[in-house]
């Protein structure tokens, strides 16, 4: 219940200052959302693909804190000059990693970076109506918390009306 | 992790800086710090129980302070102030010693649902220990219900506690109307009203209101952090909350910090001195700082009520489509400092559980921006976060985008 200190890294104030990729991308080829407003943490995800599954550009639009921002942002430029594959093994902690690292409790923020972003990688197939062998079936672990989070966020918004207290 | 000191360097060099996050902690003017200096190491250094010239010093320092505070909220007995580390020590006191001491004429505690944590939690561990709280809800402004406070208070409560003022969204509460009803159900109940931001900003008398027990707290009124009392009313008894070496302070053991209790009176002196004029001014711009902002940008909502019936030092607004915790952090780049009720500034994915008690949905809490005025602000202070809240707000709703849509 306390609240969190968040000695964020100078690169996490970088990135939030001057965050790069910004903004919805009228061309895309797949994007999608990830995070509930009512959580506080939402992220849309825009990608342009080329004919070989390279993801050519990467943009984003974010509401949530400093630490949802900064990870979004490096995100977008991790993942260009990727493969599709390529960008769908990043994982949460090579985030975090370079933002100069995460405090704990601002984890989650990386996860749903990572989970908006598969979730553009599923929608480009979905889109192209294939699936790629390499891409699991099952949702992955970023994938299941940006859900999680979306659920909690459904059951919290339920409870308001209630007289519970934080 | 990123290294703090890295961090600091990063934010850089400001040419203005506003603090407004009083809810949550202070500087300590120059005028209070001077008065406080010489305690420090020049006269009443020593244990005011002890037979020695700084230990008496002492312990005429802290009587002198204790009948200055005690004058301000209208107490005539300078026994009946306690002081304490702060605003959660006496609550927890209160809490905890009025319901020990009365356990065995019943279990019953009644609060509002908008009381700080260091009530609503300590409640929940009594809870743990066999008493039953019950929650008296509030309006959309965030004033008691007093009908339901008529429905819910019987017999059976031993302890009440309603804050005077709330300190997310400064609404003054019917503290008067409470303590009647209360104590027409329960007579041989125990009051308590956390004061904290009532002291020195909204007229508070503890006579008049027949209150048992006030909290009240040093950094709010910009005194020293580390430092609050407790009112305890004449006649009234609490258990001990903690065990150790008794002092001058009959509820709290340890060395007095005749420091922080001198920059405490002297706080407050400065707060009641002009009490009338300190409050017109903040009040004034208080209703400018909401004013610009309801009226300079859209998707803005003001958390609590207006005029008269708020605390003239409290604006708290809610800005859709703009996450408060990079509120906070956009507004410290550029020199203002504010905090937010939103839930990416705690660690459980929950807002602030006052703005969802008068009915915020999630996405307006999480947007909440809190903010105090002093008496040491000028116009040009406020025209300067007006604007630096215009230039925030639009660089994050340009983030936000279209989100998708
Ligand atoms: S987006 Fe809510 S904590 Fe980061």
């Amino acid at each position: 219940m306390s609240r969190a200190p968040l000695p964020y890294s100078p690169k996490i104030l970088d990135l939030f200052r001057n965050p790069k990729n910004l903004g919805r991308m009228e061309d895309a080829d797949a994007w999608a959302v990830a995070g509930n407003p009512a959580c506080g943490d939402m992220i849309t995800f825009y990608l342009k693909v080329s004919e070989n599954e390279v993801i050519e550009r990467a943009s984003f639009e974010s509401y949530g804190c400093a630490a949802n921002i900064a990870t979004s942002s490096i995100l977008t430029e991790m993942v260009k000059g990727k493969t599709l594959k390529e960008a769908w093994e990043i994982s949460w902690k090579q985030v975090s990693e370079e933002v100069g690292g995460l405090p704990s409790v601002k984890f989650h923020c990386g996860v749903l970076a990572v989970g908006a972003m598969r979730r553009a990688i599923r929608e480009y197939y979905k889109r192209k109506g294939k699936t790629p062998d390499w891409l699991p079936k099952d949702i992955t672990f970023e994938e299941r918390q940006a859900l999680e989070e979306e659920e909690l966020a459904k059951r919290l918004a339920k409870r308001i009306g209630g007289s519970s207290v934080a | 992790m990123g290294d703090v000191e890295e961090l600091i360097k990063a934010h850089g060099e400001l040419k203005r800086e506003v603090y407004l996050d009083f809810e949550n902690s202070s500087p300590v003017p120059g005028e209070i710090l001077e008065v406080m200096l010489p305690y420090f190491n020049r006269v009443a250094y020593g244990n005011p129980t002890l037979t020695h010239k700084p230990g008496w010093e002492a312990y005429e320092a802290i009587s002198k302070s204790a009948e200055k505070i005690a004058s301000f909220i209208g107490s005539k007995e300078p026994e009946e102030i306690n002081f304490t580390p702060g605003e959660t020590e006496a609550n927890n006191l209160a809490l905890i010693g009025a319901a020990l001491r009365r356990k065995e004429k019943g279990r019953k505690i009644l609060v509002s649902e908008v009381e700080p944590l260091s009530i609503l939690h300590v409640c929940r561990m009594l809870e743990n220990y066999g008493f039953t709280t019950v929650n008296v809800p509030v309006d959309e402004e965030g004033f008691i219900n007093l009908e339901r406070l008529k429905e819910l208070a019987d017999r059976e409560v031993i302890l009440a506690s309603f804050m005077a003022v709330n300190n997310e969204i400064g609404t003054i509460e019917p503290l008067r109307e409470a303590v009647e009803i209360v104590k027409d159900k329960s007579p041989e109940a125990i009051f308590h009203t956390d004061a904290s931001d009532a002291y020195g900003r909204v007229r508070f008398d503890v006579g008049r209101l027949d209150v048992d027990l006030a909290t009240i707290s040093s950094y709010k009124i910009l005194g020293p952090r580390g430092i609050g009392a407790l009112y305890v009313k004449g006649g009234v008894s609490l258990e001990k909350i903690l065990e150790g070496q008794f002092g001058t302070q009959k509820l709290w053991p340890g060395v007095e910090n005749t420091p922080l209790i001198v920059g405490f009176a002297a706080a407050s002196e400065k707060a009641f001195s002009n009490f009338d004029g300190n409050v017109a001014h903040m009040a004034r711009l208080r209703d400018k700082l909401i004013s610009g902002i309801l009226n300079g940008l859209d998707g803005t909502i003001l958390n609590g009520p207006l005029g008269d019936r708020r605390a003239p030092d409290n604006v708290n607004v809610s800005f859709l489509k703009c996450e408060g915790e990079s509120l906070t952090v956009e507004l410290s780049l550029r020199g203002v400092y504010v905090s937010s009720g939103s839930a990416c500034t705690r660690r459980i994915l929950q807002p602030s559980h006052v703005l969802l008690a008068i009915g915020r949905r999630f996405e307006e809490a999480h947007g909440s921006i809190l903010m105090k005025v002093t008496r040491y602000h000028t116009d040009e202070d406020i025209e300067y976060v007006l604007q630096s809240i215009r230039e925030a707000v639009s660089r994050l709703r340009m983030i936000y985008g279209s989100m998708g849509g």
